[in-house]
Protein backbone atom coordinates (compact mmCIF):
# COMPACT_ATOMS: atom_id res chain seq x y z
CA UNK A 1 0.00 0.00 0.00
CA UNK A 2 1.24 3.47 -0.86
CA UNK A 3 0.28 6.44 1.25
CA UNK A 4 -0.77 8.83 -1.50
CA UNK A 5 -4.22 10.28 -1.01
CA UNK A 6 -4.87 12.07 -4.26
CA UNK A 7 -4.70 10.91 -7.87
CA UNK A 8 -3.60 13.91 -9.87
CA UNK A 9 -3.14 17.64 -9.83
CA UNK A 10 -5.65 19.73 -11.66
CA UNK A 11 -4.06 23.10 -11.06
CA UNK A 12 -0.71 24.16 -9.69
CA UNK A 13 0.18 27.80 -9.22
CA UNK A 14 3.63 27.77 -7.57
CA UNK A 15 3.70 29.48 -4.20
CA UNK A 16 -0.04 30.17 -4.33
CA UNK A 17 -2.51 27.42 -4.99
CA UNK A 18 -2.82 23.73 -5.82
CA UNK A 19 -5.91 21.75 -6.69
CA UNK A 20 -5.72 17.95 -6.54
CA UNK A 21 -8.33 15.37 -7.40
CA UNK A 22 -9.11 12.14 -5.58
CA UNK A 23 -11.42 9.46 -6.96
CA UNK A 24 -13.02 7.43 -4.23
CA UNK A 25 -13.54 3.76 -5.02
CA UNK A 26 -14.81 0.65 -3.30
CA UNK A 27 -11.52 -1.04 -4.20
CA UNK A 28 -10.10 0.84 -1.21
CA UNK A 29 -10.07 -1.78 1.50
CA UNK A 30 -10.68 0.49 4.44
CA UNK A 31 -14.05 1.67 3.11
CA UNK A 32 -15.47 -1.79 3.81
CA UNK A 33 -14.78 -1.27 7.49
CA UNK A 34 -15.70 2.40 7.57
CA UNK A 35 -18.47 1.46 7.83
CA UNK A 36 -19.80 -2.04 7.05
CA UNK A 37 -22.73 -1.60 4.65
CA UNK A 38 -22.25 2.18 4.79
CA UNK A 39 -18.93 3.06 3.17
CA UNK A 40 -17.87 6.70 3.61
CA UNK A 41 -14.46 8.25 3.20
CA UNK A 42 -12.91 8.86 6.63
CA UNK A 43 -12.55 12.56 7.42
CA UNK A 44 -9.04 11.87 8.72
CA UNK A 45 -8.00 10.72 5.23
CA UNK A 46 -9.44 13.87 3.69
CA UNK A 47 -7.27 15.84 6.09
CA UNK A 48 -4.34 13.72 4.90
CA UNK A 49 -5.25 14.37 1.24
CA UNK A 50 -5.37 18.09 1.90
CA UNK A 51 -2.10 17.92 3.84
CA UNK A 52 -0.40 16.18 0.92
CA UNK A 53 -1.77 18.66 -1.63
CA UNK A 54 -0.87 21.67 0.51
CA UNK A 55 2.41 20.12 1.69
CA UNK A 56 3.66 19.67 -1.87
CA UNK A 57 2.65 23.26 -2.66
CA UNK A 58 4.63 24.47 0.37
CA UNK A 59 7.57 22.18 -0.45
CA UNK A 60 7.66 23.37 -4.04
CA UNK A 61 7.81 26.99 -2.89
CA UNK A 62 11.29 26.25 -1.48
CA UNK A 63 12.31 23.89 -4.29
CA UNK A 64 11.82 20.86 -2.00
CA UNK A 65 14.92 21.78 -0.02
CA UNK A 66 13.03 22.08 3.28
CA UNK A 67 11.59 19.20 5.25
CA UNK A 68 7.94 20.15 5.33
CA UNK A 69 6.03 18.54 8.19
CA UNK A 70 2.37 18.90 9.06
CA UNK A 71 2.59 20.53 12.46
CA UNK A 72 -0.94 21.55 13.33
CA UNK A 73 -4.50 21.25 12.14
CA UNK A 74 -5.91 24.72 12.76
CA UNK A 75 -9.39 23.79 11.73
CA UNK A 76 -11.10 20.82 10.11
CA UNK A 77 -14.84 20.92 9.50
CA UNK A 78 -16.89 18.67 7.28
CA UNK A 79 -20.35 19.42 5.97
CA UNK A 80 -21.30 16.15 4.29
CA UNK A 81 -20.05 12.61 3.69
CA UNK A 82 -18.08 11.37 0.69
CA UNK A 83 -19.02 7.99 -0.75
CA UNK A 84 -17.56 5.56 -3.31
CA UNK A 85 -17.90 6.96 -6.82
CA UNK A 86 -17.45 10.53 -5.63
CA UNK A 87 -14.65 12.70 -6.89
CA UNK A 88 -13.24 15.14 -4.37
CA UNK A 89 -11.12 18.19 -5.03
CA UNK A 90 -8.54 19.45 -2.56
CA UNK A 91 -8.12 23.15 -3.17
CA UNK A 92 -5.19 24.46 -1.13
CA UNK A 93 -3.94 28.03 -0.91
CA UNK A 94 -0.87 29.33 0.89
CA UNK A 95 -1.79 32.02 3.43
CA UNK A 96 1.61 32.60 5.00
CA UNK A 97 5.04 31.37 4.03
CA UNK A 98 8.17 32.18 6.00
CA UNK A 99 11.59 30.59 6.50
CA UNK A 100 10.25 28.67 9.49
CA UNK A 101 6.72 27.69 8.56
CA UNK A 102 3.66 28.02 6.38
CA UNK A 103 -0.08 28.11 6.84
CA UNK A 104 -2.60 27.02 4.25
CA UNK A 105 -6.34 27.37 3.78
CA UNK A 106 -8.04 24.42 2.15
CA UNK A 107 -11.48 23.77 0.73
CA UNK A 108 -12.70 20.32 -0.17
CA UNK A 109 -15.33 20.11 -2.90
CA UNK A 110 -17.41 17.37 -4.49
CA UNK A 111 -18.99 18.53 -7.72
CA UNK A 112 -19.80 22.13 -6.79
CA UNK A 113 -20.56 21.47 -3.16
CA UNK A 114 -18.26 22.56 -0.36
CA UNK A 115 -17.87 19.42 1.73
CA UNK A 116 -15.07 20.45 4.04
CA UNK A 117 -12.60 23.12 5.14
CA UNK A 118 -9.15 22.24 6.41
CA UNK A 119 -6.63 24.85 7.55
CA UNK A 120 -3.12 23.66 8.31
CA UNK A 121 0.23 24.77 9.71
CA UNK A 122 3.41 23.27 8.26
CA UNK A 123 6.84 23.50 9.83
CA UNK A 124 10.14 23.65 7.97
CA UNK A 125 11.56 21.50 10.70
CA UNK A 126 15.22 22.39 10.20
CA UNK A 127 14.24 25.99 11.01
CA UNK A 128 12.32 25.15 14.20
CA UNK A 129 12.40 27.76 16.93
CA UNK A 130 13.44 25.23 19.56
CA UNK A 131 16.74 24.69 17.73
CA UNK A 132 16.27 20.90 17.45
CA UNK A 133 18.38 19.13 14.83
CA UNK A 134 17.22 16.50 12.35
CA UNK A 135 19.05 14.17 9.91
CA UNK A 136 20.47 15.94 6.89
CA UNK A 137 18.77 13.68 4.36
CA UNK A 138 15.38 14.97 3.21
CA UNK A 139 13.15 12.20 4.47
CA UNK A 140 10.00 14.07 3.45
CA UNK A 141 10.68 14.71 -0.22
CA UNK A 142 12.58 11.52 -0.97
CA UNK A 143 13.88 10.33 -4.34
CA UNK A 144 10.90 8.01 -4.56
CA UNK A 145 8.57 10.92 -3.96
CA UNK A 146 10.27 13.12 -6.54
CA UNK A 147 9.98 10.31 -9.11
CA UNK A 148 6.27 10.06 -8.40
CA UNK A 149 5.88 13.81 -8.72
CA UNK A 150 7.44 13.58 -12.16
CA UNK A 151 4.69 11.21 -13.28
CA UNK A 152 2.13 13.82 -12.32
CA UNK A 153 3.89 16.51 -14.31
CA UNK A 154 4.46 14.33 -17.38
CA UNK A 155 0.82 13.43 -17.66
CA UNK A 156 -0.53 16.83 -16.83
CA UNK A 157 2.20 18.77 -18.53
CA UNK A 158 -0.12 20.96 -20.55
CA UNK A 159 -1.80 22.26 -17.46
CA UNK A 160 0.85 21.96 -14.82
CA UNK A 161 4.45 23.00 -14.66
CA UNK A 162 6.15 21.98 -11.46
CA UNK B 1 -7.76 56.61 12.15
CA UNK B 2 -7.00 56.75 15.87
CA UNK B 3 -4.55 54.22 17.23
CA UNK B 4 -6.32 51.34 18.98
CA UNK B 5 -6.32 51.47 22.76
CA UNK B 6 -4.46 48.91 24.82
CA UNK B 7 -7.78 47.32 25.70
CA UNK B 8 -8.73 47.02 22.03
CA UNK B 9 -5.39 45.40 21.26
CA UNK B 10 -5.81 43.05 24.21
CA UNK B 11 -9.24 41.96 22.95
CA UNK B 12 -7.87 41.07 19.52
CA UNK B 13 -4.84 39.30 20.97
CA UNK B 14 -7.17 37.40 23.26
CA UNK B 15 -9.28 36.27 20.31
CA UNK B 16 -6.18 35.14 18.39
CA UNK B 17 -5.07 33.07 21.38
CA UNK B 18 -8.53 31.58 21.94
CA UNK B 19 -8.61 30.49 18.29
CA UNK B 20 -5.02 29.26 18.11
CA UNK B 21 -4.90 27.39 21.41
CA UNK B 22 -8.53 26.34 21.92
CA UNK B 23 -8.55 27.95 25.36
CA UNK B 24 -11.36 29.81 27.07
CA UNK B 25 -11.49 33.58 26.91
CA UNK B 26 -11.18 33.97 30.70
CA UNK B 27 -7.96 31.91 30.70
CA UNK B 28 -6.29 34.52 28.50
CA UNK B 29 -5.31 37.05 31.18
CA UNK B 30 -2.48 39.58 30.89
CA UNK B 31 -0.23 37.60 33.24
CA UNK B 32 -0.86 34.15 31.72
CA UNK B 33 2.28 32.60 30.22
CA UNK B 34 1.91 31.17 26.73
CA UNK B 35 3.80 27.92 27.18
CA UNK B 36 2.96 27.43 30.86
CA UNK B 37 -0.58 28.57 31.59
CA UNK B 38 -1.94 28.33 28.06
CA UNK B 39 0.15 25.26 27.10
CA UNK B 40 1.26 26.60 23.74
CA UNK B 41 3.83 24.51 21.87
CA UNK B 42 6.47 26.00 19.63
CA UNK B 43 4.36 25.48 16.49
CA UNK B 44 1.49 27.31 18.19
CA UNK B 45 3.78 30.31 18.55
CA UNK B 46 4.16 30.42 14.78
CA UNK B 47 0.41 30.04 14.34
CA UNK B 48 -0.14 32.92 16.78
CA UNK B 49 2.39 35.10 14.96
CA UNK B 50 0.62 34.53 11.63
CA UNK B 51 -2.74 35.36 13.22
CA UNK B 52 -1.36 38.58 14.76
CA UNK B 53 0.18 39.60 11.44
CA UNK B 54 -3.18 39.18 9.76
CA UNK B 55 -5.25 40.79 12.52
CA UNK B 56 -3.06 43.86 12.95
CA UNK B 57 -1.58 44.03 9.45
CA UNK B 58 1.98 43.98 10.77
CA UNK B 59 5.12 41.96 10.02
CA UNK B 60 6.86 40.02 12.78
CA UNK B 61 10.28 38.57 12.07
CA UNK B 62 11.62 35.40 13.61
CA UNK B 63 14.50 37.32 15.20
CA UNK B 64 12.12 39.56 17.11
CA UNK B 65 10.35 36.58 18.51
CA UNK B 66 13.04 34.05 19.35
CA UNK B 67 16.54 35.37 18.87
CA UNK B 68 18.16 32.11 17.82
CA UNK B 69 21.42 33.86 17.02
CA UNK B 70 21.76 34.91 20.67
CA UNK B 71 20.63 31.56 22.05
CA UNK B 72 23.14 29.66 19.91
CA UNK B 73 26.09 32.02 20.41
CA UNK B 74 28.84 30.27 22.44
CA UNK B 75 29.94 33.69 23.79
CA UNK B 76 26.55 33.99 25.45
CA UNK B 77 25.62 30.43 26.33
CA UNK B 78 27.29 27.62 28.22
CA UNK B 79 25.56 24.45 29.42
CA UNK B 80 22.35 25.82 27.90
CA UNK B 81 22.38 28.79 30.30
CA UNK B 82 22.74 32.41 29.29
CA UNK B 83 25.59 34.38 30.88
CA UNK B 84 25.11 38.04 31.92
CA UNK B 85 26.31 39.32 28.54
CA UNK B 86 23.83 37.01 26.80
CA UNK B 87 21.04 38.15 29.06
CA UNK B 88 21.85 41.78 28.29
CA UNK B 89 21.80 41.06 24.56
CA UNK B 90 18.49 39.28 24.92
CA UNK B 91 16.91 42.14 26.87
CA UNK B 92 18.10 44.56 24.24
CA UNK B 93 16.46 42.51 21.51
CA UNK B 94 13.24 41.42 23.19
CA UNK B 95 12.26 44.67 24.79
CA UNK B 96 8.70 44.00 25.75
CA UNK B 97 9.21 41.05 28.05
CA UNK B 98 9.90 40.97 31.76
CA UNK B 99 13.07 38.97 32.37
CA UNK B 100 13.13 39.30 36.18
CA UNK B 101 12.13 35.71 36.81
CA UNK B 102 14.03 34.23 33.88
CA UNK B 103 17.24 35.94 35.06
CA UNK B 104 17.18 33.84 38.25
CA UNK B 105 17.61 30.69 36.15
CA UNK B 106 18.49 31.69 32.59
CA UNK B 107 17.99 28.23 31.12
CA UNK B 108 17.57 28.73 27.37
CA UNK B 109 15.06 25.88 27.22
CA UNK B 110 12.80 28.04 29.38
CA UNK B 111 13.03 31.13 27.21
CA UNK B 112 9.44 30.83 26.01
CA UNK B 113 8.26 31.16 29.64
CA UNK B 114 8.98 34.90 29.49
CA UNK B 115 6.22 35.38 26.96
CA UNK B 116 2.95 36.30 28.63
CA UNK B 117 -0.24 37.59 27.08
CA UNK B 118 0.77 41.02 28.35
CA UNK B 119 4.13 40.72 26.55
CA UNK B 120 2.34 40.16 23.29
CA UNK B 121 0.03 43.12 23.86
CA UNK B 122 3.09 45.31 24.63
CA UNK B 123 4.79 44.01 21.53
CA UNK B 124 1.83 44.71 19.24
CA UNK B 125 1.27 48.13 20.80
CA UNK B 126 4.90 49.10 20.09
CA UNK B 127 4.75 47.67 16.57
CA UNK B 128 1.62 49.67 15.76
CA UNK B 129 3.14 52.84 17.23
CA UNK B 130 6.31 52.34 15.17
CA UNK B 131 4.30 51.76 11.99
CA UNK B 132 2.54 55.10 12.25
Amino acid sequence: MRWIWFDRFEEFLPGERAVAVKNVTLAEDHLHDHFPAFPVMPASLMIEGMAQTAGILVGHARNFTEKVILAKIKQAVFHEVIRPGDQVRYDARIEHLTDAAATTHGEIRCADRLVGEVDLVFSHIDQNISGLEFPEENFVFTEEFMALLKTYTQRDTERITL
Amino acid sequence: MAAPSRQEIFKKVQQALVDALSVEEDEVREDATLTGDLQAESIDILDIVFRLEKTFNIKISQEELTPRDILSNPDYVSNRKLNPAGLAALKERVRHADFTKFAQDPDIDKILDVFTVGTIVNFVEAKLAAAK
